[in-house]
């Protein structure tokens, strides 16, 4: 009976213990989700930032058709 | 460091609503969210003018500024991209946008309001480049593809530009200088701060009397 009497007290007791907080915490003004990659760290860049912006910037000229008319 | 973002060109967009279409398709984007949409003003009249607008990833964000759980991000390159997994719907970026470009889904009942979705500059978001997930959340990665946003390459007069703020610039000075006009830009200086445009005839007036 005492056995039962202090297991069941031990197990009132440490309900609460296995549970982690639920509830995300903010802080203001900082980004708290998930990070992301970035662009240039596909293939076939695979890091090469200066790669990626001259292929990007490349691409933007295109839109420019007096220079890609004339 | 390359610094993205759009610039639409008055003078030259004649309201064909193919950067609209573009982007519905390229991201499949659910009925009734439009991520890009083309505002026309004096419509059917003469003079009237077209722009297209979208977010304009704005340098100092207010969506950013006013978001409860704070899930928006700006990338390196400028581009102001959050994290769905984290939004509320709570529908504060919409108030602060002055461009009206955070959309919700309305699928459920009694005007239930889903995760924000807006224009990602076809740069994805947290997810993993390229994969279902991401495209699923946010649409295509076409920047780390090596591209630019569909909506600008599939513009038809090229009224839309998108890239690189330096490049940009080139392309439209260029443009500017050669018809000899059309060098002030809507939503400019909202979108990217105060530069040295002249004040609107409006002021002028104004400081007169």
């Amino acid at each position: 009976m005492k056995t039962l009497l202090i297991s069941s007290a031990v197990a009132l007791l440490l309900t609460a213990c296995g549970e982690y907080p639920q509830t995300v915490v903010y802080k203001q003004g900082e980004y708290q989700g998930k990070t992301d990659t970035r662009p240039y760290d596909n293939p076939p860049w695979n890091g090469d930032k200066a790669a990626w912006e001259n292929d990007i910037r490349g691409r933007g000229q295109n839109q420019n058709e007096y220079k890609r008319v004339n | 460091m390359a610094r993205m973002k759009f610039l639409c060109d008055s003078e030259r967009c004649i309201e064909c609503n193919g950067c609209v279409t573009a982007c519905k398709n390229e991201h499949e984007v659910p009925w009734g969210i439009n991520r890009r949409r083309v505002v026309t003003l004096g419509d059917g009249q003469p003079g009237e003018k077209s722009v297209s607008v979208a977010c304009m990833h704005c340098s100092d964000a207010p969506c950013m500024a006013v978001c409860p759980v704070d899930c928006f991000y700006h990338t390196d390159e400028g581009v102001v991209l959050h994290d769905k997994d984290m939004c509320i719907g709570c529908g504060y970026c919409f108030y602060a946008c002055p461009f009206g470009a955070p959309q919700y889904p309305q699928n459920g009942a009694f005007g239930q309001r889903g995760k924000m979705d807006k224009c990602t500059f076809c740069a994805g978001g947290p997810e993993a480049d390229n994969s279902q997930e991401e495209f699923e959340h946010y649409g295509r990665n076409r920047l780390a593809e090596g591209k630019l946003p569909l909506c600008a390459e599939m513009c038809s007069t090229k009224a839309l530009l998108a890239g690189d703020a330096d490049v940009l610039a080139d392309v439209f000075r260029e443009r500017a200088l050669t018809r000899g006009k059309g060098g002030e830009l809507w939503g400019w200086s909202t979108a990217y701060g105060k530069g040295d445009m002249p004040p609107p005839p409006e002021a002028k007036k104004k400081e007169a009397k």
